[in-house]
Parts: C-alpha cells; structure tokens; sequence
C-alpha cells in the first residue's frame, strides 16, 4: 500500500444468495484469488491476483461467481489511460521490463473486418456444398517451373517434397514447456484426425509425441534445443523459426523454474537451467546464410522433408520473403503483429512489426512480380480467428493458415494473457501437474476437431457461394474480395478494389 | 462515358460452335455462320466472332497478324514499330461488306510477317516465344492499335455484332478452311469494343469459351507471372493464355491441359489405378493455380487440330457430332443439325472430359 | 580406408556417397562443399582439401577429421560424435552442441562455442589449441570450452568479450586471464587441482592428437569461469 499501491483490474463478485459454500473456487484458483476462511467460516476473495481467466466463473456449480472491470478509476484522460499510467507505476515500483502474453491487444485495425466476400448472382451458379463436391486439399511446397519428359514421352515427376492438408489450416508453433504436454498431445492428437499439421514449436518433441511424426512440424530455433537428427527425422517437415509476430527481433527466453524432467528431457537440457533462444541465429547473419541452415536440414532429412522458414512481418517483408523464397525454402510462414506468445516484452508486442493482411497481400504481389510464387508456398498467422479470416487469406494470396491463439481458445483458454504466470488454471500454459491434469486430451482434441469440422463446412460455403468448387481457384483471387472503409493506398497495398467497384 | 475490356472486368454468357474435317479437306465460311443463326438467343449483339485454319496456304510460312486500329495515326505508329522488329512480305486491309447491322468498325488490317532472324538470335528465343512478345507489346503498350490473330495459315474476325451479321462482314465465304470456331457473345455490360469478342487469340491458339469462371483472378495472377498481360480481363483472354503456357512453354499435350485446367477431383483421382494417379496427382499439385472452376465450355483450335471441354462439373452445354470426316461441336445441338443434318453419332461429353479431334497429319 | 577425390562433386553427391561406403572414408580434394558429414553417425571420415561450413552439422556419432583448415559452423548442433581439424576453424565452431568433442589444433574465430548445452551423460567439449575470437561461449549452457593458448602471435587467448549470457558449464582458459574483461554474472578463478583432474583427458587427447607436450600443458596456470546462476535473467522483468 502507499505510493507503489496499483488498485486491482478485476473485483470478483460473489453472489452470497447463490453460493452454497462448496468451495471448488478456493480449489480452482492456481492464483489464490479465493480462500476460506477457517475462523470466520467464510469464503474471501482477494482480487488483486485475479487474471480474470475465467476459471472459477466457469466452474461455479451455481453460477454465483461474476468477474467485472473494478470500478476505481483515474480522472479521465485521453492520452494518458488508466493502463499506461499503471504501468508506469508498475514500472517505478520494479524497474523491471514489462513482460506480457497472448497476442497485441491494442485498437489497431484488423483488416480482416474491413474486407468483404463475394457471392455468385445470374452470370454463374453458386454451389451447394452439401451436395456437390467441394474441395479443400492443399499442397504446401515447391512446384517445379519446367516439366520435364523422359526419352519415352512420359512426364517426370519431379516433385519436391510436399505437406498435404485436408484443409488450408494448421497448428501454429507452441513449445512444450510453454504449453502443457496434455495440450501438446490434444493438438498432436486433432492434426492426425483432421490430416493437418501442429508445430512442436522450439521446444523438442517429447518421446511420447514421435508417433505423431507425421502430422508433426518439428522446429528449429536459435536455441536448437531438442535438435538432433533423429528429431529432423520424425516431423513432416522442418521450419526454421527466424521469427515471431509477437515479438519480432527478439529471443525466447523459457525460465529455469518451468524446466522440470520432462521438459528438460524434451529440449535437452539440463533441469532447472534457463532455456534462452537467443534474437538471431548466430550462424545466419545475413540472407546466404540462411539458404546454409536450410539445406543443412535438407541435407540431415535427406532431401525428404519440406523446409519452412518462420518470419514475422516486419516493414520490409516483401523483399524479406522475396529473399527466404530464393534461399531453398519450401514454405515461407508468415506471422503478422497480433500473433500471440507465451511472453514477450510488452512493449514489443504492442508496437513492433505489421498486420498480417498487409504483409501478404505485398509478398504474395511481389512473388509474382518477380515470377517466384510457385516456387514456396505461403502460409500466414497472427491472428486468424474464424473461417471467414482463412477464406479472406487464401483469397489475399495464402497457400494455408497457422492457427494458435483460436486452438488455445477452443482448449479454454480465456486470454487473461497470463501464460507467463506459470499458473495457468485450464491447464494449457502451465507445468503444474495438478493444472495440467484440468485439460484431458481426449476432450481438448475433441474440441479441435470440432473447431476445424466447423470451420471447413464454413470455409466450403463461402466457397460455393463464390462459385469455386476447389480451394485452389479460390488463392490468390482477390477479385473475390472488396475492401470496405480503406484509404486509396490501404486497397493499393491489399490489391482490392473498393466496395461498389 | 463507355467502360471498355481491360477497364472492367464484364462476364458473359455465349454460343460457341465449331467444325473440323480430320481429312484437311478445306470448308468456306458458310456453314459455320449458318450454325450459328439457332443460337441467336444465346448472343445479344455485342459480339460476334469466327477463327478458320488453312486460310493463307499461299502465306503459310509466315505469322498473319489481324490488327484493329482506332485512327490512321495509330496504325502508322504501329506499322513504323513492326517493321522495326519484323519483315512485313505483305500488308493490306481485311476486305470487309458494309452492311447496316455492323457499324462504327475500326481500321482493320492484316500483316504477313516473319521475325528478322538478326533480332531473333539476339533476343536467344525461338519465332514464336518472338512473335507472342511482339503482341503484348502492341496490345499492352501501343494504345489505338490491338493485335487480335498471330498464327500462321489461320485467322481470327470478330466484330462487335451478331455472330452470322459478323461473318457476313468478314465475307468469310471467302475464305476456305479445314477447321472453323465460331463465337456469339451475351456480355453483361454494354462496352462496344471490337477487341473484347471472340475468339481470343494468341499465335495459333484460339479459345471461344461460354460462361463465367469463378477462378479468373487466381488464373490471372498466376498467368501475370510468365510474361503474359491480361489487358482485356476477359475469362477467354485468360484461359488462351493458360494454354500458350501449357502447350507452348510447358510442352504439354491437350489431354495433359485439360488435366490441368478441368482436373477430375481428389476423390476420383484417389480411385484411379496407380500409374494415372501419380500422373494427375502431379500435374494438379504442379498447376493448382491454373484449375479453372465455374462453369464453362470451350473450344480450342490449334493448327492441326482442337479441343473442346466443359468445366468438371458440366455447368455449360456442349454437343459434338460426327459424320464421315467431320466433327462439328456447339453449345446446342440445333447447330449442329443446321451443319450436318444427319450425323452418324451424336453425343454430349462430360465434364472435365476433353474432346481432341486432330487432322491427319500431313493433312493440313 | 574408401577414396573419393571431391573435386567438382556437390556436398548432397557426395554425402550420398559417404552414406553408402563401409569403413572409414577418405575425401581429397575438398573445395568449399557444405555439410559434409551432416546427421552421421558410427563412421570414420578423413577430409583434405577445404570443407565447406556446416561441416558434421547434427553429426551424430560419426568421426571426422580434417588434415587443414575448416571454415564456419563445425560442427552446429552436433550431438555426438567427434570432429578433429588439423588448422584453423572459422565462426561459430560448435554452436547449440549438445554433446561429442571437437579438437582445433589451431585458433578459433569469432564465437566459438556459442550455446554449448549439455544433457544427461552428454557433455560437449571443445578444446581449441590457439586462441578464440570474440564472444567465446556466449550463451553457454553447458559442457566444456578448453582453449590453451599455445601460438597466440602475440594475442591474447581469447577477444572480447567472453562469456556473455553464460548459464551454464564451463570454460577454461590457459592463462592467469588478468586483461580478460568477463561479463557480471559469471565467476573467473584460478583452477584448482579438481577442476584441472576434470580437463586432464582432453589434454592428454588433444596432445596425443597433434603431437603436443601433455605434462607441460597441463602444467600451467588455468583460469576457470562458471556462471554465477543458470538463470541470469530472472530479475529482469516484470510481469503483469
């Protein structure tokens, strides 16, 4: 209390008519909001360690529990709001960098919401997708630019390797160790049942995960951690992760205390020591020597695997992509500005890097400017949040999707973006075995499964409703799209015209 | 102010007609016009158009280029830039008609030309990759002057009119040919550019094409990449594009195109015996961006031969008939009827199927 | 022993090749081709010429030894195995090695040993005959840097630097190290006898390797640096 006092976000409301005393909140709460109170025989709520997850909300058996924005105020200011002024308080208390989670919060535009879907009227049919064949399969890597005969006529098939999805939508990457195993294998598990991919993130593979190879993306990040052949070896493909939307230009950093044996078993280091993946790789400091790290992983998969290479949009992207495309890799990833993460610098997060729809729609343009799109395949994330944001991407110029933030979601994540906590109460950005046993994988993959079942029916109307029977007519063909609210240059950037046009 | 092709994109309906003698044996003009007029509901008079093969035996080693230009000036310009790049053996205009349901026609003339060999080996490409080069030049950089036929021994005349009232124009009984395409068009909008009809075509590739096509931007994008400009944003400009790169640039065979521009869904491929698996497989995952959904039906003419395909799912109609040598297709079968009374065979093609009928070779 | 004359061979043609032979493989003629002896395990390969980078990068149990010069990033990510050059590396010599050994008869360039891990019964070790460049063992999270010193032109054993981000294993240099800036969060102290007994084998090793003087090496002043915390960073933020 004093100077450094910072009042609390949250108030936690009780409903004292409702409750009746069984105290699973005190039970629920990793973070101690609720205790019982042995002398006075009542329930205590101390909001100031509420993330506001939801959890004890959610649990209540009598619905007596409601979470609301406290109250207490500063005197209004449009320039300085009550958040900023909290964290300079937080800030003169500490002197520490603030460090946050999940993707940007802050009221950028979402350009998503400002591009609008067309639909086929008179001069050709829409197509019902229960009844007609729609197609969502997907082929991510290159494609050769000149066919070659044999001396008999027939066509060589000299194709690189490729990722097969049944739908343009994968599991973005997320560690083992910033998520729990029982998440891990709930997205390992779903990927296999929808024939799609998840990513193990820099984190390793955990020995029990090897039998999801297939479905499987292993990692490589500055850190290495967990890399060896045997690991190259087991995923799909490999992707090099150079960056990550939510905090471009900066390392990972996972503490010593979240590296318990299992997870130290999995990245290959010792127990308790920190996991630091430093900002860049240090055997690529300049674009040759990326096309070096990519075909040192050809080289150990022995020309077997697709390699990706991970970028977050930063301003210059389109000649970043431009330049990864001509270094051997595969599939370029895309990670837009809103991507989340399991802790980055606040103020990296929240002002570093460039919307996702912007970043494709100029590297998608220049690909083809410069005769190179068919030679990688694009795949974009931070943030794809439903259906209508996959089919708007594909028609920007995508190849496929990375989902995270919305997997997480259909896991029960709130976003109180407090992964960084440790403690997380749905089991998803915690090691904490009591909090990892909430989240019973065969429920999580169930609820991924539904997700995406969901998402292809939606992705497969707007489709027939354009009249694209096969996801492949439907990439790249903005005139399927219009812009709405945009200035000249913003449709000029996206390659749309304007609504009415 | 009129909003012309290449300004906006204008999607249309159509009638597509066609016939072919597999013995080369040479047609005048006249019946492909006749098969046109019972499908006259199926155009609205903005644009009509016919392509015939063998019609320049006497110039046959050389490209005709059919050029529309908008005043003298531009001709001249146009004229001072071929000469530049070609040898011109001969010029002249299109012998027209005047009749009263063609007006306001362009300058419209026809060169017969060859690349000069010096140009071609310096550019290092052969007289095709040359001549192509040449029309997207004209068509995307000199504005008044419009190339809209390339190939040797072939060419297209299109106007903006009903397609019979067309080849009145064209006097195309004049003309003999071993294989003739025709074209009505039913455009959305009311643009009255010549260059917009049909035929589309580039060098010896001639696309006449009924319906919409829903995957225009993505063929186009993907097409923009290889050197082609589509300035009409027609779907037929873009679908006779796809098949120079196809055949020309990629070395596939018709078949391998329609493969590629109509491939059978995953789901058959997947049943296929494993040989044609792997094939079809290859050529979608190579070519994703250049499958073609939304309904259509065309046809290609090619020196030598053409082919006529519907879209995988058979949204447009299309007849093919066959008597002795002959092949005749057409959106109706009335039109065939008017070209061949009584064809010994008389059928409808599925979709994503291709029909290839080709001349004997040495025929043509 | 297998012969391969390299020359105007591609680095996959010839990774192919070494894959298929039994026994131990000798590559002549070596000239700029990457990766060699990438991923390998349980296989003998003897290298002249100049390898290109990423030489043993992901080895994984496989010998190589190179009668020269290497270039950058031997050995990356390694994780077991032995690399043996005869010269000079260049940069990054061993990054994100979890674990095998690897003896420079020469000097290192910048960032040797960048992110060396251990794990388990794995320990990497690197012992670098000459000196080292900058950044030595920066992010070090494990195993062992050796550097001796020996033909330093003048230099000091090791540049700028040193250390930086270390949390973890630990580093020796043959030398009292009293120019030697080090960074706040590790400690830098004489050897003492114990932590001599731990380096004594890759002294014996890398002399009987190059034909050095065993006893007179290790006859000498060692300074040892090990991190203060293997979480350096924790105060460092704040959460909220």
């Amino acid at each position: 209390m004093g100077i450094g006092f910072i009042y609390p976000e949250f108030e936690v409301i009780r409903n004292e008519a409702r409750c009746i005393g069984c105290r699973i909140c005190v039970r629920e709460c990793a973070n101690g909001v609720h205790s019982f109170d042995e002398k006075s025989g009542r329930l205590l709520i101390d909001e100031t360690k509420c993330v506001n997850c939801q959890r004890c909300v959610s649990v209540c058996p009598t619905r007596s529990l409601k979470i609301v924005k406290s109250g207490c105020v500063f005197r209004e200011n449009a320039n300085w709001d009550t958040g900023t002024i909290k964290e300079v308080f937080l800030q003169a208390n500490t002197g520490g960098v603030l460090l946050s989670s999940m993707g940007n919060p802050k009221p950028f535009p979402v350009y998503w919401d400002r591009i609008l879907i067309n639909a086929s009227q008179v001069t050709n049919p829409s197509i019902d997708p229960l009844r007609e064949p729609m197609e969502t399969r997907v082929f991510l890597g290159k494609k050769p630019s000149d066919l070659r005969r044999d001396a008999s006529g027939r066509l060589e098939y000299n194709l690189e390797p490729q990722l097969e999805l049944s739908m343009p939508v994968m599991f973005s990457a997320m560690s083992y160790g910033s998520i729990s195993y029982n998440a891990h294998e709930s997205l390992a598990k779903a990927a296999r049942e929808l024939g799609i991919y998840y990513n193990t993130g820099e984190g390793g593979l955990h020995e029990d995960f090897y039998a999801y190879g297939e479905n499987t993306i292993v990692q490589v990040a500055s850190g290495r951690f967990g890399v060896y052949e045997g690991y190259l070896n087991a995923g799909a493909a490999s992707e090099i992760k150079m960056g990550q939307g939510a905090k471009p230009g900066i390392g990972g950093h996972l503490p010593g205390t979240k590296v318990g044996a299992d997870i130290s078993r999995t990245r290959m280091i010792p127990e308790g020591s920190d996991a630091i993946s430093p900002a860049p790789h240090h055997d690529i400091y300049s674009i040759e020597d990326l096309r070096q790290l990519v075909y040192s992983l050809k080289e150990a998969t022995r020309y077997r695997k697709p390699v990706i290479v991970k970028v977050a949009s930063v301003h210059n992207i389109a000649a970043i992509a431009s330049g990864v495309a001509r270094s051997g890799a595969d599939i370029i990833a895309i990670d837009g500005f809103r991507g989340g993460t399991g802790a980055a610098p606040t103020r990296i997060r929240d002002n570093v890097g460039i919307p996702i729809e912007m970043a494709l729609a100029a590297v998608d343009q220049r690909l083809r400017d410069e005769g190179i799109r068919n030679q990688v395949s694009l795949v974009v994330s931070g943030s794809i949040r439903s259906s209508a944001d996959v089919v708007k991407a594909i028609a920007l110029g995508a190849d496929a999707c990375y989902i995270g933030t919305a997997a997480l979601l259909a896991l029960g994540c709130h976003l109180c973006r407090s992964c960084q906590t440790g403690r997380c109460n749905w089991g998803i950005a915690t090691q904490r075995p009591d909090l990892v046993a909430r989240l019973d994988p065969q429920e999580g993959s169930r609820r991924l499964v539904n997700l995406l079942t969901a998402w292809k029916r939606e992705i497969k109307e707007m489709m027939g409703g354009m009249g694209i029977n096969s996801i492949e007519a439907l990439r790249g063909n903005r005139l399927m799209l219009r812009g709405i609210g945009l200035t000249e240059k913003e449709l000029e950037i996206l390659g749309l015209k304007a609504a009415g046009e | 102010m009129k909003l012309y092709e290449g300004q906006i994109r204008i999607p249309s309906g159509c009638a597509i007609s066609a016939v072919i003698s597999t013995g080369g044996e040479r047609m005048t003009g006249k019946t492909i016009i006749e098969s046109m007029k019972p499908m006259h509901d199926r155009s609205n008079g903005l644009g009509g158009g016919f392509a015939g093969y063998g019609i320049y035996p006497e110039y046959q080693d050389f490209f005709a280029l059919h050029i529309f230009f908008t005043d003298e000036e531009s001709r001249v310009r146009c004229e001072s830039y071929l000469r530049s790049t070609l040898e011109i053996v001969r010029s002249e205009t299109i012998p027209t008609r005047t009749i009263p349901e063609i007006v306001d026609e362009p300058l419209i003339w026809r060169y017969f030309v060859t690349p000069l060999r010096s140009v071609l080996s310096s550019m290092q490409v052969d007289e095709r990759e040359f001549i192509a080069r040449v029309v997207m030049k004209i068509n995307t950089d000199l504005s008044g002057s419009y190339v809209f036929s390339s190939g040797k021994n072939m060419g297209v005349f299109k106007a903006v009119g009903y397609p019979e009232d067309v080849g009145r124009f064209y006097r195309l009984e004049e003309y003999e040919a071993y294989c003739w395409t025709a074209h009505g068009r039913y455009p959305t909008n009311t643009p009255g550019w010549w260059g917009g009809a049909h035929p589309f075509a580039l060098l010896d590739y001639t696309i006449v094409h009924n319906g919409e096509i829903s995957s225009y931007d993505a063929n186009r994008r993907y097409i923009e990449m290889f050197g082609y400009k589509c300035t009409l944003q027609t779907d037929t400009e873009v679908i006779a594009y796809i098949a120079d790169f196809l055949l020309r640039k990629q070395g596939l065979r018709p078949e391998e195109l329609a493969n590629v521009i109509a491939a059978p869904f995953w789901d058959t491929i997947d049943r296929k015996a494993p040989e044609e698996r792997e094939r079809l497989s290859y050529l979608r995952t190579v070519f994703p961006s250049l499958l073609i959904t939304g309904p259509f039906s065309i046809i290609l003419g090619f020196e030598g031969g053409l082919m006529a395909l519907n879209d995988r799912l058979k949204l447009r109609s299309m007849v093919v008939g066959e008597k002795g040598d002959r092949v005749y297709i057409a959106s109706e079968e009335a039109a065939i009827r008017v070209m061949e009374p009584e064809p010994d065979r008389i059928w409808a093609p599925a979709g994503g199927e291709p029909v290839i009928v080709r001349v004997k070779e040495g025929m043509y | 022993m297998v012969h391969m004359d390299a020359a105007g061979i591609d680095h996959a043609a010839l990774n192919e090749w070494i894959r298929q032979q039994e026994g131990e493989v000798l590559l002549t003629g070596c000239c700029g081709q990457r990766f060699l002896a990438a991923g390998m395990d349980h296989r003998s390969i003897r290298v002249t010429g100049i390898p290109g980078n990423a030489l043993g990068a992901y080895l994984n149990g496989a010998r190589v030894e190179v009668m020269g010069n290497a270039q950058d990033a031997v050995g990356d990510t390694m994780n077991a195995g032995e690399i043996i050059i005869h010269g000079d590396v260049g940069d990054t010599a061993g990054y994100a090695m979890r674990g095998g050994e690897i003896y420079v008869e020469g000097s290192a360039g910048y960032r040797a040993g960048i992110h060396v891990k251990a794990y388990e019964n794995k320990l990497p070790v690197i012992v670098i005959g000459g000196r080292a460049g900058s950044f030595l063992g920066e992010y070090q999270a494990g195993g062992i840097i050796l550097v001796l010193g020996l033909h330093t032109d003048g230099k000091p054993i090791v540049s700028n630097f040193p250390c930086t981000g270390m949390h973890g294993g630990k580093l020796f240099l043959r030398s009292k190290c009293e120019s030697i800036l080090f960074p706040k969060q590790v400690s830098a102290r004489p050897a003492s006898r114990e932590d001599l007994a731990e380096i004594e084998p890759y002294l014996n090793k890398y002399a009987r390797l190059f034909g050095a003087d065993a006893a007179a090496l290790l006859d000498s002043p060692y300074t040892v640096v090990t991190p203060d915390s293997a979480n350096p960073y924790r105060q460092m933020y704040v959460a909220y």
